[in-house]
């Protein structure tokens, strides 16, 4: 028993590590990108459009994934796209989490009419198709990243919301909050220095799935071509002129799809380990 | 008589639901920059052209009174007419609903295939490297969005090794014999094998792809369920009694197992239907989402209002549907 047990804790342990070990890189590609893309990802050059990646014939030295329909790098789109991914990753990730557990640990710690009013809101919200309510506000806010990160945090506060108001209901009921107010303490130090650090595993948690979710809601948003200006490199830019041009370059298509699928495995896998780290049973 | 109050409870809450998306779409389509009445218009349009469509469209009134026509057209069935092809959304809407329903329904059965399939291997290879595999896959299947599987799809299926369409719903060069928009179950009932064909191979994809993240979910939580049941008195006795394995997780595990998951698969299923938007979009499949994001684009506000509407009214009947489905199913439920 305790073997099988230590043989579970590797295998999270490595999979948490290659997660953790991908998005660090991708951080550093995103920081580092003016200075280690190869080429500029803007430069156009129509004689050297749709070039293959380096292994194939008719390479250009220095293209070393191809270039796209306007003869621009892949390679150097990729990490400065690197940047934009990364960025609403970090900040829409942080502030969908701090508005959607802040809601929804006053609506399970507070009940009463702070819970109906939050819980309407989320029924209401859940009644919208997501996808087409980010692109609605988009269309609203205009194109941008503080757009994207702002129509992030609206439509995805729920998440939050939801699952935080479940677990600090369950909290409330427990022995040791009766016990913190028998002993004086108010309702708001109850609910921040009690429930608040019984409810943060799974808050970090969360957080760390709704970043991988922030990366494609980007993507989505851009391959709708509603993302931010077409100029800068993005992801789902990419992918929806890959998607256009697949059968004649599908390298356009392949290398950004397989850098958002790597981004968003790790950011899931990393939430996975995370939750298994801080579940009492296995631990 | 309990159930019937029950039901008009969800009704209500349906009802202040359905009201709240309607006057936060209608709000915040309001606020929209693009002026939608230019847009359709032919360049050299005068002031007083502009003027006079906009009065026609009701958009020169305040946000409140143009709610309180729109709302009252609504109570009657009226939704308005679409601005940039000028037809009543209701009849734009339920033109393309079908086919959203269409795909949605293959991408749960497809789910649901799958997601039993694995949560029963799962469950009768228990303990062995390829249980291990499946919940692998399970894990990795249920991390990556319907988006990416699309486009994976696209490129294995499309691409590298081309055996399904990944555009449309149907080819446009087929003269289609069909009087309502249900081509999949009309091909079907007329019983035309290379209509069917042809239909489900450009809808194959793009089912694919919603399906996979919900067979997931469906295969974990139905091998949890079924983990759980597997424990149970009356399960050791039927293995007492000489039934296989095979038999004793089929027959008699299986059927008590399945109501937990069946209360997850409905919430689950307003996301696939969801996420029929931007999976619509990547197959250019002509489906309620795609006419959306298109009107979007437009600024065709009415026709946004009304989409909007009845995906919210979809959601919320699925969710109510599932809910008395349980109640119905689980004798606990009944009386409670």
């Amino acid at each position: 028993m305790a073997d099988g047990r230590g043989q579970v804790r590797r295998r999270l342990g490595l999979r948490l590590w290659l997660s953790a070990g991908w998005l660090t890189l991708l951080l550093l590609a995103a920081v580092l990108a003016p200075w280690i893309s190869p080429k500029d990802p803007l430069a156009q050059d129509l004689f050297l459009a749709r070039l293959p990646p380096f292994w194939m014939a008719g390479t250009e030295p220095g293209y070393w994934l191809g270039t796209d329909s306007l003869g621009r790098d892949v390679l150097s789109r990729i990490l400065h796209g690197a940047r934009v991914a990364m960025t609403v990753a970090l900040v829409a990730g942080a502030a969908t989490c701090v508005i959607g557990a802040t809601l929804g640990l006053l609506a399970g710690f507070l009940r009463g009419w702070v819970d109906i009013v939050i819980s309407r809101l989320i029924d209401i919200w859940m009644a919208f198709p997501p996808v087409l309510f980010s692109i609605l506000l988009i269309a609203v806010i205009g194109p941008g990243l503080g757009a994207i990160i702002l129509a992030i945090v609206v439509i995805d506060w729920t998440r939050f919301a939801r699952v935080v108001r479940a677990e600090a209901m369950a909290q409330g009921a427990m022995d040791y909050v009766a016990s913190a107010q028998v002993a004086g303490r108010g309702r708001t130090g109850t609910m921040l220095v009690e429930v608040l650090p019984n409810v943060l595993p799974l808050i970090v948690v969360l957080l760390t799935l709704e970043m991988g979710i922030a990366v494609i809601v980007e993507a989505i948003l851009s391959f709708v071509n509603l993302s931010i200006s077409t100029d800068d490199p993005t992801w789902g830019g990419m992918i929806a002129e890959g998607r256009t041009s697949v059968h004649q370059a599908w390298w356009v298509l392949v290398f950004p799809l397989i850098t958002l699928f790597l981004t968003v495995l790790s950011f899931s896998q990393l939430g996975e380990g995370l939750k298994d780290r801080f579940d009492p049973v296995l631990r | 008589m309990q159930l019937f109050r029950a039901v008009i409870l969800r009704l209500l809450t349906m009802a202040v639901t359905l009201s709240g998306v309607a006057v936060i779409v209608f709000v915040v389509i309001r606020v929209v920059p693009g002026n939608p009445i230019a847009m359709m218009l032919p360049p050299g349009a005068t002031d007083e052209d502009v003027a006079q469509l906009t009065a026609l469209y009701g958009l020169d009134k305040s946000v409140f009174r143009q709610f309180l026509i729109w709302a009252g057209g609504v109570l009657q069935g009226d939704f308005g007419t679409s601005i940039t092809t000028r037809q009543p959304v209701l009849g734009l809407v339920l033109g393309r609903l079908p086919a959203t329903l269409e795909l949605s329904v293959m991408a749960l059965v497809i789910a649901t295939v799958i997601g039993g399939f694995a949560a029963l291997t799962g469950t009768r290879l228990r303990g062995t490297r390829s249980e291990a595999a499946i919940d692998v896959a399970n894990g990795m299947a249920l991390s990556v969005p319907d988006f990416l599987w699309g486009l994976v799809l696209i490129l294995l299926f499309g691409v590298l090794w081309p055996v399904f369409h990944i555009s449309g719903r149907v080819t446009p060069s087929i003269d289609l014999p069909f009087t309502t928009n249900f081509y999949l179950f009309e091909s079907l009932v007329r019983l035309r094998p290379d209509l069917w064909w042809d239909i489900v191979s450009h809808m194959l994809l793009p089912a694919l792809a919603l399906a996979i993240p919900l067979a997931a979910i469906i295969g974990q939580v139905l091998k949890q369920s079924l983990k759980e049941t597997m424990h149970l008195d009356y399960v050791t006795l039927s293995r007492t009694k000489g039934y296989s394995e095979s038999h004793v997780i089929t027959r008699e595990a299986l059927p008590n197992a399945v109501l937990p998951a069946l209360t997850l698969v409905g919430v689950q299923f307003t996301f696939l239907i969801g996420g029929t938007v931007i999976i619509e979009r990547l197959f250019s499949y002509e489906g309620l989402g795609n006419m959306a994001i298109d009107a979007v684009i437009n600024r065709d506000l009415p026709l946004i209002q009304g989409i909007v509407i009845l995906f919210a009214v979809i959601f919320t009947g699925v969710n109510l549907i599932v809910d008395l489905a349980c109640a119905a199913l689980n004798p606990r439920l009944r009386h409670g």
